[in-house]
């Protein structure tokens, strides 16, 4: 029983563990698997990244040269970030932000030759 | 003249999250006899490995469990490994043995929350779970992710540990096991909690045997089995010895996960200090050859099996998993009659439950 009196006392004199959340947030650490972003400028469609990851979210369409992921289907295992030849795959530590509507990243590679990565399309699913 | 019914427990039940149905058969306020029904989150996970390949199948069996996540994946590669006759680094070994016994510190605090909130101890609950942050956050920190931390391939680990990160482990876990002193005194010196333990639930030596029970259930029991005395990993390394308690009741149980902590926690200062330089995985090439393979490990819960059958190709003929609750099952429905329709709560999370396991 004494525990318990000695506990309460010392939790009173205590600041609170939890955090003003959304006003104070809480630091993610460097390796943070927290959401996957792919650079159009590196990547070539080799669809290594399709291939192993566990989940099969990534499709690449290399006719249409476009690199889709669906972010609701990632488990954020990081495998396709470590086997991208080109490093073009990286993951960033902030996680992934709550949506409303579920929703498939599609990147497209408008020319090869040149490389120019197009700005993100966002459709819905 | 006492009366007798029917009442159902779970599959939606305030105390346990997971779904187990039991039935119980109650003579006034006591339970006589209990019938389980479990196959309500059956996932079908074992199937996959005929679509995932071996490799992809580590992060498939990783979500059999969230809170032993890190286990399934070391029982798998360890398998796997056998069976191609790798041997893997030393130091992807201490640093297996490092995020297992992290795991088992977090699942055995979640545990003792649980257990708390089943006879309404909710300020334990708190306590224990804001403990349980700080080896949340040392996960993520090492791992980069709180949960499923999806550190096993293959022939090794996928992240190493630099010695800033070592020290900060080490610092981190003397803060815990700081906390724990004061949350220790709350639990085993404590009228109320002893009060709704001891005595309750009593799963005798022979019957823990005979009934197949594994882990802390066993060892609360008075049998002195743990696998990691076998040696896989690192732990061949290192100095421990199975924690046991003699009574076989819910507090001897509790008493087994409590100290069971305080052992984690030695684990990992022995680890760090021995941890050996090098590589952290070797190279696998080709798929494994046919054949068969088991392999066990002692989980927070319990001993894990695994037995899986291979085809020589990158798919996997047949895998199967028994988890600890399983295994466990019949000593509850052992422990369960005779006890009073209040304790049920209290007699089912001293098993550890965890049904999602229990199904795959
Ligand atoms: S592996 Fe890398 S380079 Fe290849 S398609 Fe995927 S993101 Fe692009
Ligand atoms: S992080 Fe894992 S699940 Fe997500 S896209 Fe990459 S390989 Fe697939």
């Amino acid at each position: 029983m004494l525990g318990n009196i000695k506990s309460v006392l010392l939790n009173l004199a205590k600041k609170p563990v939890t955090r003003m959340y959304p006003d104070v947030k809480r630091n993610y650490f460097e390796n943070t698997r927290g959401h996957l972003i792919n650079d159009m400028e590196k990547c070539v469609l080799c669809g290594i990244c399709q291939r192993v990851c566990p989940s099969n979210c990534i499709k690449v369409n290399r006719d249409e040269a476009r690199w889709e992921y669906n972010p609701f289907e990632c488990v954020l295992c990081g495998v396709c970030v470590e086997r991208c030849v080109k490093k073009s795959l990286k993951l960033d530590s902030a996680y992934r932000q709550p949506a409303s509507s579920k929703y498939r990243v599609e990147l497209l590679m408008e020319s090869r030759e040149e490389g120019k990565a197009a700005g993100k399309v966002k459709s819905l699913a | 003249m006492s009366k007798t019914g029917i009442i159902p427990f779970g599959p939606q039940h305030p105390v346990l999250p997971e779904p187990i149905h039991l039935k119980l058969v109650v003579e006034d306020e006591r339970v006589m006899e209990v019938y389980p029904a479990i196959g309500f989150v059956h996932r079908g996970l074992e199937m996959l490995a005929a679509k995932k390949d071996i490799n992809q199948m580590i992060y498939v069996v990783e979500r059999i469990c969230g809170i032993c996540s890190m286990m399934h994946g070391m029982t798998y590669c360890q398998a796997l490994e056998e069976l191609m006759g790798l041997d893997i680094p030393p130091r992807a070994k201490f640093l297996r043995v490092i995020w297992a016994e992290l795991h088992r510190i977090h699942s055995h605090l979640l545990w003792l929350g649980l257990f708390a909130d089943s006879f309404g101890f909710e300020n334990l609950f708190m306590q224990s779970w804001k403990i349980r942050e700080r080896i949340m956050d040392m996960l993520e920190r090492t791992a980069g992710n709180r949960v499923i931390i999806s550190v096993n391939i293959i022939g090794g680990v996928r992240r190493d540990m630099d010695d800033s990160t070592l020290r900060w482990i080490l610092q981190e876990i003397s803060g815990v096991e700081k906390d724990l002193s004061g949350l220790k005194d709350m639990v085993l010196n404590n009228y109320t909690v002893k009060k709704r333990t001891v005595g309750k639930g009593v799963l005798s030596k022979d019957e823990a045997l005979r009934l197949g029970a594994v882990g802390p259930v066993a060892r609360g029991s008075g049998i002195a089995r743990d696998l990691r005395a076998t040696g896989y990993a690192a732990y061949g390394e290192l100095d421990f010895e199975p924690v046991v308690e003699k009574e076989g009741d819910c507090f001897s149980r509790s008493v087994v996960r409590i100290r069971e902590i305080y052992q984690s926690i030695d684990l990992i200062r022995q680890a760090v200090s021995k941890m050996p330089s090098g590589e952290i995985s070797v190279k696998v090439k080709g798929n494994p050859p046919v054949g068969e393979v088991i392999s066990v490990v002692e989980q927070s819960r319990g001993e894990v099996f695994y037995y899986i059958k291979t085809s020589g190709t990158q798919y996997l003929e047949r895998l199967r998993v028994r988890t600890p609750t399983f295994a466990n099952i019949p000593a509850l429905l052992k422990m369960l009659p005779g006890c009073e329709l209040a304790d049920v709560p209290v007699l089912i999370l001293t098993i550890d439950p965890c049904i999602s396991c229990t199904e795959r």
